[in-house]
């Protein structure tokens, strides 16, 4: 029976705890795609040949403790239920893409959830850490600790020209990603947000909503991340993506500061309604509690609400989801019964004893 | 037209889609089509980036195959794995780690559209990378030198030559 504790519990311990700037920043991560010499990438491997992928890489857990990161757990993706899957893809633990389609995938996850291993999704290793609030330079300094542990053990497919060769050639060289989470409900409401992103892109950067059914962002919720790999330094790209993101926390704050000083009256009204609303609706769809749970936060960012405490939210973003709700309330559900059970969670989580 | 993705650049890719006869246009920015491995939200069944990158690449070798003496991209094939440069162009993935040396010479304006550049200028691996760690040093050993050389330190400038013949001795002896 695999271990599965990963999906019991919506927080990762990494989530708890107060970091910089974490009112606007929720989360910093960095992920690394590495390949293994003489073997074809996962997508043409044969299942021989990426279960040998898995052994190889997996075997080093038992002579390297990688890094210091505390107890690695295994999990074959093919040994879990699909909620299980949905549940830590929802928690950011494994992408989609593993929980679909994958020979012989697997993850590695460290005791506090800070640290997953990606084996056999689309690169033969994919190393993520994650951390709560800017930490984007802890989050690389962490993934370099990693990927050296695994470079003890295993020869990586590498070039001089290229660099680290990955399976799509958008990822080649550095194979790093770096990304933000960032909360930018100021940024929306004052109609910034839109100049400020295509700013953004003009230096090498991408941003993307966390999108919802729809197309508009959901939740306020923006993710900035590079998108060159190759011809840069690793720590060129982190400087870079670390300068962009401080920019817009000063952005953010300051429409925050204009709101207050211009519209306290109306801002505070929006808090309290969906505040209200979150503590007694009976039906709650996605989109409505993504919206209604970032202008909490925002509200409680801005004084204006005294709970729920910033860990508390960050658990409702992840439980809120389909997978979560339907591991804590039972796997067959239909999209009213998830809205209705979506709206309770919320509830409970605020206290409300209607 | 605007990037129905970002709402903010002009689009410049324009594909359609069929899914079960249903015809849909997309039309996408180059930033937004570089942008990988992610679905473009609100379209049906989502629409995968692939293809838009893989858009990108017979581009690229619709007019590249046009020069003489260059042999077709149709002709490379990976010895390793077998992938053909059509199959990649199709896919927007490699097919192994040796799939960059055989298709070596149309990369780099692939890698020039999506990075801006072609050479890997990061993190050198131990074990894969030591060749390439002596070069950098050599490199670094040149550049010392000739600023050496430039404040008439002639014998300092000596010394980093030594040292630079002793490297590339090493080097050619592995
Ligand atoms: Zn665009
Ligand atoms: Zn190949």
């Amino acid at each position: 029976m695999p271990n599965i504790r990963f999906t019991e519990k919506p927080l990762s311990d990494w989530m708890r705890g107060d970091a910089a700037d974490s009112e606007i920043v929720i989360s910093s991560r960095v992920r690394i795609a590495r390949n293994l010499q003489h073997l074809p990438f996962p997508m043409l491997a044969t299942n021989q040949q990426s279960a040998e992928a898995l052994q190889r890489l997996t075997d080093i857990l038992q002579y390297d403790d990688l890094g210091g990161f505390g107890t690695f757990h295994t999990l074959k993706i093919s040994e879990l239920d699909e909620i299980d899957k949905q549940v830590l893809v929802e928690k950011h633990l494994i992408s989609p893409n593993l929980a679909n389609e994958s020979r012989n995938g697997a993850v590695l996850i460290s005791d506090d959830e800070s640290v997953s291993v990606m084996i056999n999704e689309e690169d033969h290793l994919r190393i993520q850490c994650l951390y709560p609030g800017c930490q984007v330079r802890e989050a690389w300094e962490r993934a370099m600790v990693i990927d050296d542990a695994f470079e003890a053990h295993v020869d990586y497919a590498f070039d001089d020209r290229r660099g680290f060769l990955t399976s799509c050639p958008t990822n080649v060289g550095t194979g790093m990603r770096a990304s933000v989470m960032m909360h930018l409900p100021a940024l929306v409401m004052t109609h910034q947000i839109n100049r400020i992103l295509s700013a953004v892109s003009q230096v090498g950067l991408t941003v993307r909503g966390i999108y919802g059914e729809g197309s508009e962002a959901v939740g306020n919720l923006f993710q900035v991340s590079n998108q060159i790999t190759l011809g840069q330094t690793e720590a060129e790209i982190i400087e870079n993506l670390h300068g962009v993101v401080l920019q817009i926390i000063e952005h953010e704050r300051s429409a925050r500061e204009r709101l207050m000083n211009e519209s306290m009256l109306r801002i505070t009204d929006r808090v309290m309604r969906s505040f209200g609303i979150l503590s007694y609706a009976a039906v709650l769809d996605s989109k409505e509690a993504a919206q209604r749970l970032s202008d909490v936060r925002l509200g409680v960012d801005l004084g204006i609400l005294e709970r729920p405490s910033t860990a508390a939210m960050n658990e409702l973003n992840v439980m809120t989801q389909p997978g979560f709700l339907q591991k804590s309330f039972g796997d067959k559900m239909n999209t009213e019964e998830r809205d209705m059970y979506r709206a309770k969670l919320i509830r409970q989580k605020l206290g409300t004893t209607l | 037209m605007l990037c129905q993705e970002c709402n903010m650049r002009p689009a410049t890719l324009h594909f359609t889609k069929i899914v079960n006869g249903e015809k849909t246009e997309f039309h996408i920015c180059e930033t937004c089509a570089k942008e990988k491995g992610e679905m473009i939200p609100g379209t049906p069944n989502g629409f995968s980036i692939h293809s838009l990158l893989s858009g990108m690449l017979d581009f690229d070798s619709s007019t590249k195959s046009q020069s003489p003496g260059h042999s077709g991209p149709q002709n490379l094939q990976c010895k390793d794995c077998g992938m053909t440069y059509a199959q990649f162009s199709k896919l927007g993935r490699f097919g192994c780690p040796s799939c960059y040396q055989y298709f070596d010479n149309r990369l780099d304006p692939l890698f020039k559209r999506v990075h801006g550049s072609t050479n890997h200028v990061g993190k050198v691996p131990v074990r894969t990378g030591g060749r390439l760690k002596v070069k950098r040093q050599i490199d670094d050993l040149k550049k010392e030198m000739q600023q050496h050389i430039v404040q008439e330190e002639f014998e300092s400038a000596a010394e980093l030559r030594d040292q630079i013949r002793e490297l590339e001795k090493e080097m050619t002896e592995e």
